[in-house]
């Protein structure tokens, strides 16, 4: 299965599980939690299911396109579902077996791993799921987002579609990887990651940076003061991520780290809380939908 | 009839560290409960697996032995009245207890005659009782606990199905909206739902269904799976007996199965695959039976014993990714030699106040080498420590430690090693960290035990120094656990120095270093947190009681002493010799507590009788002989010195009456009695002997 099929199934299997089917998001982000249709929606009490892939950049782990498993941006394929459903570790190997692996014949295990984000406030308990040892999704319960009480309980999962591709395909190095017949992962992705490394790790302005950071850290404030979330959110994204870079080109000292995890993290809860009051104020629009489809 | 009870909770995977304390927590509130109902049983057995835990009880009898409930009213004389009717105390106190007057016995007693209310407690039927056992599982606490969905509850991980039978019946109950039931699960991937027809069948039918419920029968099973490698390949396979309690809490149904790795990687350090493998992957380490570490690797899977060669290249293949990326680290690291090494330590902060782990570097330098002045060690060995400690951190600004933690100090070693470091340095800087927990190994050296003494005396000093002395259960930077070690190794090694000595002189280089020091009682803080660290370590050593309370008095003087005084004491404790001694000593000690503000002033020309002027002599003598032969171990001689004393002392008493009426004699007596004081806690506070009388 190459890695397209793979993100066709996993798509057309949620969205028979009642997921929405979404797009990846279009502000840069380190993983697929920070997609606002997986943050923000998380907090309340509205119903809500949805699935995507999000590419995801983690700019220390760049390497030039020289390691066989370490990327600048690598995929992930995201479900989140609110209220957790009941059944979700069977659907979730339901959907290893879409995909042709066969619990019966590997060894599948639910070994304990928590997830904390700093910069977004947000933590939760669960598993990551081992395929014959290999890591290949990351399965949480949401305990909290931004700060606020996850209530109900969202839960979320992770699949790193490289390293399932890379074990599907038998593959050692994710830029052999087949995306689609006759077409290698390589042959996409060498030189975004290879231009990026060097950029990250050699080009990259730091002052301009340092700047941006604060440029975008005031407009989010400036989008809060007026309750507009959405926006504010995006440029939340950007501060991470500009702070993502800064702290590859090692331009961040220990002492600064906390400093700007801590400012980061401050919009992200004061965006949570006030992304509350918005969708409270507007009567949870997603928690009258379901009591009309029930009624 | 006696039956069977089997209560089994259903959930999602239990974090494999938690699965033990949710069946030990279980199985004693299930105990105290039929404690406490008087419910007889003939015994409990305790299951667990990831996915479920509970207990079996067995012989559980079906109804509770009837009672008699007694309680005691008033008086005979208050309740009857005066024409022999019941008074209305006595029907007041028939009616609460549910009884008419008529059916109160009057007794006699010890304290008079009184009424009673003799009330037959007829016992329950067992099943009506059972819902409350059930209830017990959500008094279990875990050290995390989650929600789920809209659940209130917070637990371990999500519950998904309660089998409560007794016998052939079901405990009716209900627990976070979940009923109770005679359906259990078998493994979640070989087996399927069943339905139990009586509590006994449990066992089987869950092995059945590929369920090995018992850990101990799970953890035998291993343990003879990884046996039958040992003998087919003549490995030895090391089973580090928590990584074997992991894995038994990872797996339903065990299947032990090897795979390989490409020799290659045995250019790594030993420690790192080890860890590697252990940590990253719960992967059993293989040795040649000569203890050559081989490219073979031991994996549990959670299944059968099909298709394992899907599991084997798999895992392979993991551990291939795991051990390139070490290699990576690895050879990335040997690029930096140990000044461009060091030379980082000046960017990485030890604590925000205290400053890098340069600054720290330097300070444990500092330290060590007055350690060592002190501690007269020679030139040679003087400059191998001075420059061991110096590189006592080189290792933490390397990707291999940044990747392993754990490996702090055997990286640091091995990189020494390999860049021509001389090996006595190496080893102290392996050595440092040690011991990290009571029991551990101890450093090779005296030199490891030196640097490793530095380093935690610094630690402890500077983290004090800012106000971060631990309090109840914080201990963030693992003071006590560094505080013990140092005491441990002060012990073991011998130290010719008073641990005043050494507690000033990390006081000292405090003082000299570019941080603020903001406790103005440094010194002494240091040395009450350590007094605490000694009497744990007394205790550990089964020191009684009150010998452990009698050697904690500041000053402590040298460490090895303390321990060879407790053993001393020890071994004459409830002997006459101890008693007649400890009764002269512990009363000086008793009347000098009563004025600590006197000046430490004597006046022999005060004295009017001889008794006063021989003890003074002998005091003086014992402040001359008996420190030295403390300061050099001698416990015996010192011991000597006292039991000579003793006698002195107990002719003092029967003439002197040191409360004299005369204020100057008083004085000058209660002045005397605080000297002699001083010089006797050198030994021990006797008084808080508990003898024999």
């Amino acid at each position: 299965m190459n890695v397209q099929q793979v993100i066709l199934k996993l798509q057309s299997f949620w969205a028979e599980q009642n997921c929405f089917i979404m797009q990846p998001y279009d502000v840069e982000k380190g993983a697929g939690t920070m997609n606002p249709m997986t943050f923000l929606r998380s907090i309340g009490p509205e119903p809500w299911n949805a699935a995507y892939v999000e590419p995801s950049r983690r700019p220390s782990d760049g390497r030039y396109g020289d390691n066989p498993n370490r990327l600048y941006q690598h995929h992930q394929f995201q479900v989140i579902m609110k209220p957790s459903p009941p059944n979700i570790q069977e659907l979730y190997l339901e959907s290893l077996k879409a995909l042709g692996i066969d619990p019966l014949k590997h060894d599948i295990r639910f070994v304990e791993d928590n997830w904390e984000d700093a910069t977004l406030n947000a933590w939760g308990l669960g598993w990551e799921v081992w395929l014959d040892g290999m890591e290949i999704t990351q399965f949480t319960y949401f305990q909290q987002v931004g700060g606020l009480d996850a209530d109900p309980v969202a839960v979320e999962l992770t699949y790193g579609l490289e390293r399932l591709c890379s074990y599907i395909q038998d593959k050692e190095n994710v830029f052999d990887l087949e995306w689609e017949a006759g077409y290698t992962y390589r042959d996409i992705f060498y030189q975004p990651e290879f231009e990026h490394s060097t950029y990250t790790f050699e080009v990259a302005d730091h002052d301009m940076l340092q700047k941006l950071f604060v440029t975008y850290e005031q407009e989010a404030a400036a989008a809060l003061a007026k309750n507009l979330v959405f926006p504010a959110y995006d440029y939340i994204l950007k501060c991470s991520h500009t702070f993502n870079l800064l702290d590859a080109g090692g331009a961040i000292s220990v002492t600064e780290r906390t400093g700007y995890i801590r400012r980061v993290r401050n919009l992200a809860r004061k965006c949570a809380s006030i992304h509350y009051q918005e969708r409270e104020r507007l009567g949870f629009p997603l928690l009258k939908e379901k009591a009309k489809e029930e009624a | 009839m006696a039956k069977t009870l089997l209560l089994e909770l259903g959930l999602e995977e239990i974090p494999a560290q938690f699965v033990d304390i949710g069946r030990d927590s279980f199985e004693q509130k299930v105990t105290q409960w039929f404690k406490d109902k008087r419910v007889n049983y003939s015994s409990i057995k305790a299951f667990s697996t990831p996915r479920r835990f509970g207990v079996l009880v067995f012989d559980v009898d079906e109804v509770q032995p009837d009672t008699v409930e007694e309680s005691r009213g008033p008086s005979a004389s208050i309740a009857k009245n005066e024409d022999g009717s019941w008074s209305k105390a006595a029907i007041g106190f028939a009616k609460g207890k549910g009884l008419d007057a008529d059916q109160l016995e009057t007794r006699d007693t010890e304290q008079g005659s009184y009424v009673y209310a003799v009330k037959k407690v007829t016992g329950q039927k067992t099943i009506h009782l059972l819902p409350e056992v059930v209830q017990l599982y959500l008094d279990v606490s875990f050290p995390k606990s989650m929600r789920w969905g809209h659940s209130k509850t917070r637990y371990v991980r999500p519950i998904h199905w309660v089998c409560a039978l007794f016998g052939d019946e079901v405990i009716p109950a209900t627990i976070t909206n979940i009923q109770t039931g005679r359906n259990t699960y078998g493994h979640r991937f070989l087996g399927t739902e069943v339905e139990l027809e009586q509590a006994d069948d449990y066992e089987e039918t869950l092995l059945r269904e590929f369920v090995l419920v018992m850990p101990e029968k799970r953890q035998a099973a291993i343990k003879q799976q990884i046996a039958l490698l040992e003998e087919e390949h003549g490995w030895t396979i090391d089973q580090p007996a928590e990584l074997l309690q992991e894995v038994t809490n990872l797996v339903e149904y065990p299947t032990a199965l090897h795979g390989d790795f490409d020799e290659n990687f045995l250019q790594l350090p030993d420690p790192v695959l080890i860890t590697s493998m252990r940590e990253h992957q719960r992967y059993f380490a293989v040795h040649s039976e000569t203890g050559e570490l081989l490219p073979h690797f031991v994996t549990v899977r959670n299944g059968d014993h099909l298709h394992l060669d899907n599991i084997k290249r798999g895992n392979e293949k993991v551990l291939r990714a795991r051990l390139s990326d070490a290699v990576f680290f690895y050879n990335e690291d040997q690029k930096l030699s140990v000044d461009e090494l060091l030379k980082r330590l000046d960017s990485i902060v030890e604590q925000e106040k205290v400053g890098t782990l340069k600054d720290k570097s330097v300070r444990t330098a500092a330290l060590a080498l007055l350690l060592a002045e002190a501690l007269g060690v020679s030139d040679k060995d003087r400059a191998f420590l001075e420059r061991a400690t110096e590189l006592l951190k080189v290792d933490q600004s390397t990707l291999m430690v940044d990747e392993f933690p754990e490996l702090e100090g055997l990286i640091g070693s091995d990189y020494l090693a390999r860049r021509g470091e001389h090996e006595m340095v190496v080893s102290a800087v392996k050595d440092h960290y040690s011991p990290r927990f009571n029991g551990d190994r101890l450093p090779d050296s005296k030199i490891g035990a030196y640097a490793s003494i530095a380093d935690k005396l610094d630690t402890i000093t500077s983290a004090i120094a800012i106000g971060q002395k631990p309090s109840g259960s914080q201990d963030p930077y693992g003071l006590r656990r560094q505080a013990a070690a140092v005491v441990t190794l002060a012990n073991h090694f011998a130290l010719n120095i008073t641990f005043e000595q050494m507690v000033e002189l990390a006081v000292g280089v405090a003082e000299k270093a570019p941080y603020t020091i903001e406790n103005p009682h440094l010194q002494k803080d240091i040395e009450e947190f350590f007094l605490l660290r000694m009497k744990t370590a007394l205790e550990e050593a089964d020191v009684r009681y009150d010998i452990v309370e009698s050697l904690l008095v500041l000053p402590l003087g040298r460490v090895d002493t303390v321990f060879q005084k407790a053993s001393f004491l020890q071994s004459i404790h409830g002997t006459e010799e101890l008693k007649q001694a400890a009764e002269a000593l512990g009363r000086v000690n008793n009347i000098a507590k009563q004025d600590e503000q006197l000046l430490l002033d004597v006046s022999p020309s005060l004295f009017v009788k001889a008794e006063e002027h021989d003890l003074y002599k002998a005091y003086e003598a014992l402040r001359e002989n008996m420190g030295p032969m403390l300061d050099h171990n001698d416990v015996d001689g010192a011991w000597q010195q006292l039991v000579q004393l003793s006698p002195v002392i107990h002719r003092y008493f029967d003439e002197i009456m040191v409360m004299s009426k005369e204020e100057h004699e008083k004085n000058n007596r209660l002045a005397q009695m605080r000297l002699l004081s001083v010089e006797i806690n050198r030994f021990a506070k006797f008084q808080s002997l508990v003898l024999p009388s």
